[in-house]
C-alpha cells in the first residue's frame, strides 16, 4: 500500500520537495544545536521548558482529538464517519510522531533516550507518557492500516480489529490525561498545579483538533475529488463547538479560582499572561488575541445560520486551532515558569534556531500526513486531477 | 512468511521482552531489602552569622573550586550549586512588608535541600536522581538524559543544567572531581565524595563565621539536633510537604 504515496502528479511532488526542504534546513539548525547544545535555545535555569514542550503538549492534543471521529463511527455506528475516520486516524499517527520528535529535540542528551525504557520508572509521570504515545502509535497504525487494507479489497475488517479499536478510544483519553499529570502534579508550579487541567486539556483537543481535520477535508476539497459531503461537516462542527465552550468554561472556572481566593501564587500567572507582570509584556498581545479568536469563533460556530455556511465555518475553525494554539502552545508551558520560584519575574524568548528546529518538526509532520492520506485518496481511487 | 505476519511476530516478540523486562525488574527491587539507616544527614545555616560576614563567599568559592562548576558571564547558562539571595526571595512564603530592611535584604545562602519527599526524585523518568538511605539525593550524570523534569519539579530552584559544555569555562581544574558533560542535570549532593571519606561538606568547612552546621538528624545528642531544640529555626516552603532538611536560623 505505501507505494501509493511515491506516484504523484507534479503539484503532489513540489509539495513534498518544498517540505523536504525546509526539514533539510531544520535539520542545519538541529545539528548545531546537537554540537553546542540547548545553549542557542532562549531557555534557561528559570524558563527550563518552552516552545519544544510546549508545541509537544498541544500536538498530543491534535493526536487524541482522532477519538472524536472514531468513537462515533465504531462505537455508535454513526455511518456519515466513515469516510473521514481514517483521516482522523493518520492525522493521529502524524500528530503524535510529532510529539515524539519535539521530545527528542528537547532533551539535552537525545542519544540517551532510551533510558527511560532501560530504567522503567512507574513514579515517573514521564514514563507513563512514552507508554501511553507509544502505545497509541502502534494502535493508530495497527487499526488504520487493517481498515484500510479491508476496504481496499472490498472486505468488512476483520473482528479482531473491532475490540482493539474499542480500546483505543479509552487509550486516546488516556494520552492527554497523562501528559496533563505531567504538569498538575508538580507543587513547586502552582499555575499548573490544577485538577481541571486534564479535562482543559482534553477539551482543547477536541476542539483544535477536529477543527484542523475539518480544515484539511475542506482544503482535500478543493484539490482532489475527495468530498465527505455536507453531514460529517456538519456534525464535527457540532463537536468543536462543544469543546471550545467547554474549554473557554473551563479557563474562567480557573481564573475564578485564582482571583476570589486571590491567593498570589497563582494570580501572578495569569497577571502576567494577560496583564503584563513587572515589565514582561511578552505573553500579553498573543493571549489577547487567543481570547479575542475564542470569543470570535465561539460567536460563528454557536449561531446555526453563521455555523452552516460552510466559507464561516472554516474561518471558525482557523480560529479556534489559532486560539487554542497560542494558549497552549506559547503561554502556557512558560507561565509556569514565571516567576521562577524565587519569585524573580525573568523572561524567555524562543530564539531562531528553536523556531526553524520547531518548524522542521513540523514539516515532518505535514510529510507523513499528506503521504498517509495520498495512499487513502489513491485507494479509494478518488483522485481528481491524478495527484 | 509473508510482510504482514512477520511485523506481527516482530512486534509480538518486542512486548514480550519489555514486559518480562518489567516483571524481573520488579522481582529484583523486591528482594534488595531494606538496610536500616542510620544517618539522616542535615545542614543548619546560621543567617545572623553568615550575614555579619558581609560579601563573603567562602561556601561558593569552595563549593565552585572542589566540584569544577563552570562560570559563564551570563545569567542564561548559569550553573550553581550554592549560592546567595535575598530574604525575600528565599522565603518567598514569608512575604511580610514590615520586616525590617536589615532581614529583608539578608543574604541566604541556598542550596539543594535534600528534602525527605524529594518531587524531583518522583519524577525523573531514568532514575538518574535519587533519594540515598541517608537522605542525600544523588544525581547520575551518566544516566540522566536531559530532560530537566527535576527542574521543573523542585519547588526551590535547586537544579541546574549544563545548557554548554561546561569544560571550556572550569577555571581551575579540579582532577579528583568529575566534569560534567553538556546537557545533564547537576545539583548539590551534600559533597557525598567527603562525606565518604568522614569529612564535611565542602562550604561548613570554608566558612569562618561558623554559620553552616552539617551532622547527623538521626542522632538525638548530635550537635544538630541541640542547635534546633534551643533556636527557633524556619525551613523554605514546609507548606509543600517536600520536608526539607537544610534549616535556617534567622
Amino acid at each position: 500500500m505505501l507505494e501509493k504515496a511515491f506516484t504523484g502528479s507534479k503539484k503532489y511532488w513540489a509539495w513534498i520537495i518544498f517540505l523536504l526542504v525546509i526539514i533539510g534546513i531544520s535539520f542545519i539548525f538541529y545539528l548545531k544545536q546537537f554540537s553546542i547544545g540547548l545553549t542557542v535555545t532562549g531557555l534557561s535555569r528559570d524558563v527550563s521548558w518552552g516552545f519544544y514542550i510546549a508545541q509537544f503538549t498541544f500536538l498530543v492534543g491534535v493526536a487524541a482529538s482522532a477519538v472524536m471521529v472514531v468513537l462515533p463511527y465504531y462505537l455508535h455506528n454513526y455511518k456519515a464517519f466513515s469516510k473521514i475516520t481514517i483521516l482522523g486516524e493518520f492525522l493521529a499517527i502524524g500528530a503524535v510522531i510529532m510529539c515524539m520528535l519535539f521530545i527528542f529535540v528537547d532533551m539535552g542528551q537525545p542519544l540517551r533516550i532510551l533510558n527511560v525504557f532501560l530504567h522503567p520508572t512507574f513514579h515517573s509521570m514521564m514514563f507513563w507518557d512514552s507508554v501511553s504515545l507509544f502505545g497509541y502509535l502502534v494502535l493508530n497504525v495497527l487499526i488504520s492500516m487493517v481498515t484500510l487494507g479491508a476496504e481496499k479489497n472490498g472486505v468488512p475488517p476483520p473482528h479482531w480489529i473491532k475490540p482493539i479499536i474499542i480500546f483505543s478510544i479509552p487509550w486516546a483519553v488516556s494520552i492527554h490525561t497523562v501528559t496533563a499529570f505531567l504538569y498538575s502534579g508538580l507543587a513547586a508550579r502552582p499555575f499548573w498545579m490544577s485538577a481541571i487541567m486534564a479535562p482543559r486539556f482534553l477539551a482543547t483537543a477536541f476542539a483544535a483538533g477536529p477543527a484542523l481535520l475539518l480544515l484539511i477535508i475542506f482544503i482535500l476539497r478543493k484539490i482532489t475529488k475527495f468530498n465527505v459531503g455536507k453531514e460529517p461537516v456538519q456534525k464535527l462542527a457540532v463537536i468543536i463547538t462543544y469543546a471550545m465552550i467547554l474549554n473557554v468554561f473551563f479557563l474562567l472556572l480557573e481564573m475564578f479560582t485564582a482571583y476570589y481566593s486571590g491567593i498570589t501564587e497563582h494570580t501572578l500567572h495569569f497577571k502576567l499572561l494577560y496583564t503584563g507582570l513587572e515589565g514582561n509584556n511578552t505573553l500579553v498581545p498573543y493571549m489577547w488575541t487567543s481570547m479575542i479568536l475564542a470569543i470570535i469563533s465561539l460567536y460563528f460556530l454557536i449561531n446555526p445560520k453563521t455555523r452552516h455556511n460552510e466559507k464561516i465555518l472554516a474561518f471558525s475553525c482557523a480560529a479556534v486551532f489559532l486560539s487554542i494554539w497560542i494558549d497552549k502552545g506559547l503561554g502556557m508551558i512558560v507561565a509556569g515558569f514565571i516567576p521562577n520560584p524565587l519569585g524573580e519575574v525573568v523572561v524567555y524568548n524562543p530564539t531562531l534556531t528553536e523556531l526553524m528546529i520547531s518548524l522542521g518538526v513540523y514539516a515532518i509532520g505535514a510529510l507523513i500526513i499528506t503521504g498517509l492520506y495520498k495512499i487513502v485518496l489513491t485507494a479509494r481511487n478518488q483522485i481528481k486531477y491524478k495527484l | 512468511m509473508n510482510r504482514r505476519n512477520f511485523i506481527k511476530i516482530v512486534s509480538f516478540g518486542g512486548v514480550l521482552t519489555v514486559a518480562s523486562k518489567m516483571t524481573l525488574d520488579a522481582f529484583a527491587d523486591a528482594h534488595k531489602g531494606n538496610g536500616k539507616a542510620v544517618k539522616r544527614w542535615a545542614m543548619i545555616i546560621d543567617t545572623k552569622k553568615c550575614a555579619e560576614q558581609e560579601n563573603c563567599t567562602k561556601c561558593m568559592d569552595a563549593c565552585n573550586t572542589i566540584h569544577n562548576i563552570p562560570h559563564f558571564d551570563n545569567k542564561k547558562d548559569e550553573v550553581k550549586w550554592i549560592w546567595k539571595e535575598k530574604f525575600e526571595h528565599a522565603f518567598i512564603t514569608s512575604e511580610n512588608p514590615y520586616l525590617s530592611e536589615k532581614i529583608n535584604k539578608r543574604q541566604i545562602p541556598l542550596l539543594c535541600n535534600h528534602c525527605d519527599n524529594p518531587p524531583c526524585t518522583e519524577v525523573c523518568p531514568t532514575q538518574a536522581t535519587w533519594k540515598r538511605e541517608d537522605g542525600i539525593v544523588m544525581m547520575d550524570w551518566h544516566r540522566c538524559i536531559g530532560c530537566r523534569y527535576c527542574i521543573a519539579a523542585c519547588p526551590f530552584g535547586s537544579r541546574s543544567f549544563n545548557w554548554r559544555d561546561p569544560r571550556e569555562n572550569i577555571e581551575n581544574l579540579n582532577e579528583a572531581f568529575p566534569t560534567r558533560t553538556k546537557g545533564v542535570v547537576e545539583k548539590c549532593t551534600f559533597c557525598d565524595e567527603r562525606i565518604a571519606r568522614g569529612q564535611i561538606p565542602a562550604c561548613v568547612e570554608a566558612c569562618e563565621a561558623k554559620a553552616m552546621h552539617f551532622g547527623d538528624l538521626n542522632d538525638a545528642n548530635s550537635e544538630l539536633r541541640k542547635i534546633l531544640v534551643n533556636n527557633f529555626s524556619i525551613r523554605r516552603k514546609p507548606e509543600l510537604g517536600t520536608s526539607p532538611e537544610v534549616y535556617y536560623l534567622v
